[in-house]
């Protein structure tokens, strides 16, 4: 099972606006790059560009990425009122 | 700006169970929360010890909706291809009142919550606390989206990232080595085939937890929890422990590779995946514990660090219930000295250090330095499946005695310095 059809199994309200912001500046300098692989949703990845991104769409909403990135880049907050996951089972 | 006597932020277990105790004070209270309804937003593996709960919250369990009681625990340890499992069977867990149940934290939560607002306490859901209102130190009310509000005493309970007690001022940085990430899905499957499988009464529930080569090396476990209709299964990481792994692989992954294994997959044929979900878990210890008052706040559950990692199981959910309810018995007492400063609420740091909360955390407090150690996650669950392989195989060839293939492995695998070295830091747990 692909860890898209995971998620689509998922309850999300999706807001416009992203809770997760990443400062680019930091990312361009990191070699490690600890979101890529920590995300237990997959959100993280490098555009043709060679800049990090993350879809914040399918957020678990952990705070995972904010805790593994010990360069602080990852600038994490809740979404807002009635967005974001909503657990059915928990 | 409205003002109310008690604002409690966040409506999981802490927070309801700190409403819960407030509720027929004759206090204001209401409690924020900031998905569409309590439980929505939390994740447990899991599993809920009642016996520790029963002295705090007697009267709380007849109705509650839990899963189903445990009576069998699986230890499992897993080698790259072969695992030894230990059953253990007690009937003082198949006897009531019964001691552990299985949990689904949407359901439980939403009933918790259901019930605080009938004792007269306002539960509000999609109100998100985005702040703090301070008068210098003293915090007088919290800020939502959309409104200030006013109370004698905030309760952050806000859960394991809280902002709040950020804030306030009275948490550390995060650091990775303090958190493990824990993501499972929840499988759907007939009471009965849970029953068949796991060799279980009606009702009756297992626990199997797993180490080993599932999370190659790095800190951690899987868990597998029998629901009433479903399976709960995933994976445990600490996350330092993940970020220093290499080479470098995404760690969703593990769980796939993980229900591939024949040990699960016979487990959960036929059943339905309908839910990803994941959690943060606490793993500071007693050393990293924020300071859980000040000016006008007190700091509850999760977001005061009170999770514990015991080896064969993680807590978390009691401390967050019985921290709330001492919360709740501080304010109680604070009302009637009508004094909210940090002086008076200090007595909930008091009454946090007499229960078996920080008992155990002091207990436990070296069990993080060992759980470090990398060969309790690759080396010996490979080594013991090993022997018992060796043991149990023939083969074309004439079988060895069972002493020398017992005698032979042990020398291999167990007799040498390293394992010396930690069997003396194993004393510690």
């Amino acid at each position: 099972m692909k860890i898209t059809e995971k998620l689509a199994l998922d309850a999300f309200k999706n807001d416009k606006d992203t809770h997760i912001t990443l400062d680019q500046k930091i990312c361009h300098t990191c070699k490690e790059r600890f979101c890529i692989y920590a995300c237990p949703a997959n959100l993280y990845s490098l555009n043709e560009k060679g800049e990090m991104g993350v879809e914040f769409a399918g957020c678990l909403e952990c705070g995972t990425c904010q805790i593994a990135c010990i360069y602080g880049s990852v600038k994490w907050e809740y979404p807002r009122s009635g967005f974001g996951v909503q657990y059915r089972f928990g | 700006m409205d003002k109310v006597d008690v604002i409690i932020a966040g409506g999981g277990l802490a927070g309801l169970s700190c409403a819960y105790e407030l509720a027929d004070s004759g206090m204001t209270v209401i409690v924020l929360e900031r998905g569409d309804f309590s439980g929505s937003k939390n994740v447990t593996g899991g599993r809920i010890y009642l016996a520790p709960l029963r002295n705090y919250l007697p009267d709380l369990w007849k109705a509650a909706p839990l899963e189903r009681h445990v009576t069998k625990e699986f230890i499992t340890l897993l080698g790259d291809n072969n695992s030894t499992t230990f059953e253990f069977y007690g009937d003082r867990f198949n006897r009531e009142p019964y001691p552990s149940y299985t949990i689904l934290r949407a359901k439980f939560d939403r009933w918790l919550a259901d019930l605080v607002s009938e004792k007269g306490v306002f539960v509000i859901p999609q109100k998100n606390v985005k702040g703090l209102i301070k008068e210098g130190e003293k915090v007088v009310g919290v800020k939502t989206e959309d409104e200030e509000i006013g109370a004698d005493c905030v309760v952050a309970a806000d859960g394991i990232l809280s902002f709040l007690a950020e804030k306030a001022g009275l948490r550390q940085p995060f650091k990775p080595q303090h958190f493990a990430l824990g993501f499972k899905e929840v499988i759907a499957l007939n009471s009965n085939i849970i029953e068949d499988r796991f060799r279980l009464g009606e009702k009756e529930g297992a626990a199997q937890l797993f180490v080993g080569t599932l999370t190659k090396g790095i800190m951690g476990g899987g868990f597998l929890y029998t629901n009433q209709e479903s399976l709960s299964l995933g994976i445990v990481v600490g996350i330092h422990s993940l970020n220093q792994r290499e080479p470098r692989e995404e760690v969703y992954k593990f769980l796939d590779e993980f229900k591939d294994r024949p040990e699960i997959k016979n487990l959960t044929k036929g059943g339905e995946v309908i839910e990803y979900s994941a959690h943060l878990i606490s793993e500071g210890g007693i050393h990293n514990k924020p300071k859980v008052y000040g000016d006008g706040i007190l700091i509850t559950g999760d977001a005061a660090g009170l999770g514990l990692n015991m080896l064969v199981t993680v807590r978390g959910m009691e401390y967050a219930m019985v921290s709330g309810v001492l919360a709740g018995r501080t304010i109680k007492m604070a009302k009637e000295k009508n004094d909210f400063s940090a002086s008076t609420l200090a007595y909930y740091e008091k009454l946090l250090n007499e229960s078996f909360i920080l008992k155990e955390m002091s207990n436990y407090q070296k069990t993080l330095s060992i759980l470090e150690n990398e060969r309790l996650f690759s080396t010996y669950p490979q080594a013991i499946s090993d022997l018992f392989e060796k043991v149990m195989r023939v083969d074309e060839n004439p079988k060895e005695s069972l002493y020398k293939t017992v005698s032979q492995e042990l020398k291999k695998n167990f007799f040498n310095l390293q394992t010396f070295k930690d069997w003396l830091q194993f004393r510690k747990i």
